[in-house]
């Protein structure tokens, strides 16, 4: 057989092959911009922001309560490895849900915890498994796949779904001839997940390696401003903030990655240490990196369930309810702790043993791209979170 | 829906190799399971317990080294310590590379795909410098040994394993009202509580509340690990009294053999053999496994008292074990090996190449391709769903390697035209077999055909 009825008999032709497309020229639909930070292993809230003023704090915590933590607003201390954030609070670009939660209750596992973080409530039988910035994508008129990047080496589950958003780590290459590419195409063309994830994969890969002096001369840029003298130089976190500030500085408009390590079941100071560090340097980074955009930006910092009220018998704490949502950017009214606190007393606690939660984590999530993409409170309610009640307005964006 | 030599090579085996002939039944298979395990002789893994350097040898050199006065003294100490944390690495790269070699040289390869399996069924990390080294070894004592045996004895083993029992941060727990928690102010960390129920037993489906939990928690604590001592039931640690865990009161004091016979309970639990007859089966054959073929390994499970081979040969002999659909994705790991295998890279070969080429084109293909080594994010180990896996910045690694990585091992490619057969026997797609004969260069041709998703899935 030859090579043009071979390819006729498989009905493609090269002429029609998405691996040929030139890269369309991407207008992105809206001028905000949304990051997700995933928080995967529970970050304890009221460790990286402690409730000093809360009478029975001390109690519950005799030894994470260390006293290195420093005020913030006469109630709340910031843990010390967030203190290079603390000018960002100062200007009212941070701020902080206390006591928030997904519906999940109980079982506490971290995965299904996860799963229902990101697929915004979703059934937990695994039948329903797109991710609710993927259905937020989908009511968007004119969203592109660059539109939104889901960033790092492992699947983003917020993002999966029939949206076929961008997903790319850093540390990525691809080079492959243009023949062995046509090839590739053929062998590809019967498997849609293959094909598609290929297809994806040369068209960023060339899109980045486009970019990449443009984004070497950003990262100069940003080496030169003086919030980047406390962040360390390195590491995979840094990598996935500057690779989601260079595309949400040209047509990306919605970002999501995770930072890993927050389970702090034992001897919690230091597990939490590096996690808040790599978070404040995460912060900074994507502050920098944005640029004048950071006026249009939120960063929201999403963890599965928060930790037990009472630390553990090994100086850490374990898997429990209401957590803290930490949010950021210069579209935020930051400078506040938003919501209802609901007291560490024993009877305020859930089982006893957990933070009450106060606020549905979904909801805030939903009144922020209320007000950063004007939806409008039927698709949220119905499309992008269905079944959730969107309650009254938190006040967390300007 | 019958016995296919191909699919038995990929789907429950390292993959088509040009010298091991594929399986000629479902009995073959388990006649080689029931057999000795070969591989253990043919390319061995120092266990735990024997394992150098150890971290006992660790604790004694920094005592040595904490205790030198003199200059020179500081200087010979230090340097002993930085020579084992040198051999350390060292040893975690050759194991790595012994249990690529082992997939490579199984004449099947279906132990080492079950041992994969309960490695990751039970994912441990080292979590310091002393541990580091140390998952293969753990993995080759508490695991190998168990894989065709009964998962009661593997399920004790794991879970009283000094790396477990760091990995899940048990060794600090004490019971609130022991004698040694009292002194020392100390009491339960339930993390090796809760993963042993809700991943390594019964699964998060399965009938447990937080009250069981932290009933478990007090039951385990006791359960400790020094390196110097090795492990130990530290009765002083240990909360006096019986626990009540799933209805079931262990006691009425607390000993190892309580502990034991609580872990023997779980591992027998009706919602334990439908756990593992479930991640079996998706495991192997699909995401969406057959109702019926979890149903029969359930069954066989529970009846003979969770014996593991018996499991494996009522998969074996289960039809939709044998369904066309190639529904699985061979994660990274897998498909580095496959492709090893199939180029017919002697196993020797790995162990011979420079630490630069193993990190250049092993430990980092292996991260971009979304499966750092031995380093999954959480307790729960690796995805299995195939759109977990097939995501374009882990599609790109895949696509570099097989098109880059080939030459490197194997100077002398085999033309694609024959590649082909020996990568994909009769399984070779129409498309694949043209792109082979069409390629400019052999290593695009190579290349190629291990991209392919014919030779990506199982």
């Amino acid at each position: 057989m030859d090579r043009r009825a071979f390819l006729t008999s498989i009905g493609c032709s090269l002429a029609a092959s998405p691996l040929l497309t030139p890269i369309a020229l991407a207008q992105a639909p809206f001028d905000n911009r949304l990051v997700v930070i995933i928080l995967r292993g529970a970050m304890d809230g009221i460790d990286a922001f402690r409730p000093l003023g809360d009478p029975d704090y001390a109690a519950l915590r005799p030894d994470l309560n260390d006293g290195q933590a420093a005020d913030l607003n006469g109630f709340w201390a910031l843990h010390p490895a967030l203190e290079p954030l603390r000018p960002l609070w100062n200007m009212g670009e941070l701020g902080v849900v206390p006591a928030v939660s997904t519906p999940y209750r109980d079982k506490r596992s971290h995965f299904d915890g996860q799963d229902m973080l990101e697929a915004g409530g979703q059934a937990l039988d695994g039948t329903v498994n797109d991710g609710w910035l993927n259905r937020l994508l989908q009511t968007i008129p004119g969203a592109q796949s660059e539109t939104a990047y889901a960033i790092g080496r492992e699947q983003m589950q917020i993002l999966s779904g029939p949206f076929a958003a961008a997903r790319w780590s850093p540390e990525a290459r691809l080079n492959i001839s243009p023949q062995a590419e046509r090839l590739l195409e053929l062998v590809l063309h019967e498997d849609p997940l293959f094909r598609e994830a290929s297809v994806q994969a040369i068209d960023i890969a060339s899109q980045v390696a486009l970019s990449r002096e443009e984004d070497a001369a950003a990262l100069e840029d940003m080496a030169a401003n003086p919030m980047m003298n406390s962040v360390a130089s390195g590491g995979q976190h840094i990598q996935l903030a500057q690779f989601a500030a260079a595309r949400l500085r040209g047509a990306t408009r919605i970002a999501s990655f995770s930072i890993n390590g927050w389970d702090t079941h034992l001897i919690q100071q230091n597990g939490i240490t590096r996690g808040l560090s790599r978070l404040s340097d995460t912060i900074l980074t994507l502050r920098t990196g944005l640029g004048d955009d950071w006026g249009k930006t939120a960063v929201l910092c999403l963890t599965e369930f928060g930790r037990t009220a009472r630390q553990n018998g090994t100086r850490g704490t374990d898997h429990g309810t209401g957590g803290a949502m930490i949010y950021a950017g210069g579209a935020m009214r930051g400078g506040q702790f938003a919501g209802q606190w609901p007291g560490l007393a024993e009877a305020a606690l859930y089982d006893r043993r957990d933070i009450m939660p106060t606020a549905d984590v979904r909801s805030l999530a939903a009144w922020v791209m209320r007000g950063m993409f004007g939806l409008d409170r039927s698709t949220l309610e119905g499309v992008v979170f269905p079944g959730l009640e969107l309650g009254d307005d938190p006040g967390v964006l300007l | 829906m019958t016995f296919d030599p191909f699919i038995a090579a990929t789907r429950f085996g390292t993959g088509l190799s040009p010298v091991h002939a594929p399986p000629a039944s479902a009995a073959d298979i388990m006649a080689r399971l029931e057999g000795p395990d070969a591989m253990v002789a043919a390319i061995p893994i120092a266990p735990f317990a024997t394992a150098t350097p150890s971290p006992a040898d660790y604790v004694t050199l920094r005592r040595a080294e904490n205790a030198a006065e003199t200059d020179a003294d500081k200087a010979r100490t230090k340097a002993a310590t930085d020579e084992w944390r040198e051999a350390a690495r060292l040893m975690n790269y050759e194991n790595a590379l012994r249990t690529m070699s082992r997939s490579i040289a199984a004449p099947l390869g279906l132990r080492e795909r079950l041992t994969a399996f309960w490695a990751d069924h039970f994912t441990t990390k080292g979590r310091n410098i002393q541990t580091r080294h140390m998952v293969t070894p753990f993995i080759e004592e508490a695991i190998r040994p168990h894989i065709t045996g009964n998962f009661a004895d593997m399920l004790r083993s794991v879970t009283t394993h000094p790396i477990m029992l760091h990995y899940l941060q048990q060794i600090d727990s004490h019971g609130p009202n022991s004698p040694r928690g009292i002194r020392r102010g100390r009491g339960l960390n339930e993390n090796l509580a809760r993963e042993l129920l809700e991943l390594h037993s019964l699964g998060v489906g399965g009938r447990y509340s937080q009250t069981d939990v932290t009933e478990l928690a007090e039951l385990l604590t006791g359960l400790t690990y020094h390196p110097l001592s090795g492990f130990t039931f530290d009765k002083q640690m240990a909360e006096p009294g019986a626990e009540t865990v799933l209805g079931v009161s262990y006691g009425p004091d607390a000993s190892l053999k309580t502990i034991h016979a609580a872990i023997d309970r779980l591992a027998r639990h009706p919602d334990t053999a439908r756990h593992i007859a479930r991640k079996l089966a998706v495991h192997f054959i699909s995401d969406t496994p057959d109702a019926g073929l979890v149903g029969r390994l359930e069954q066989v499970f529970a009846q003979t008292g969770g014996d593991l081979l018996a499991v494996m040969g009522a998969m074996l002999d289960h039809p939709a074990a044998w369904t066309s659909a190639r529904a699985k994705v061979r994660p990274p790991i897998e498909f580095i090996n496959a492709s090893f295998r199939a180029l017919n890279v002697a196993p020797g070969t790995l162990l011979q190449r420079d630490l630069q080429d193993i990190r250049r084109w092993i430990e980092r293909p292996l991260r971009v391709m979304g499966q750092p080594w031995q380093a999954p994010v959480g307790p729960d180990g690796w995805p299995e769903a195939p759109a977990d896996w097939i995501i374009p910045q882990a599609m790109a690694g895949r696509i570099s390697w097989a098109m880059q990585a080939p030459a490197q091992f194997a100077p002398d490619l085999p033309d694609p035209r024959d590649f082909v057969r020996t990568a994909l026997g009769d399984l070779a797609p129409q498309a694949v077999i043209f792109a082979a004969e069409s390629a400019e260069k052999r290593s695009d041709g190579i290349g190629i055909i291990l991209a392919s998703p014919a030779f990506q899935r199982r």
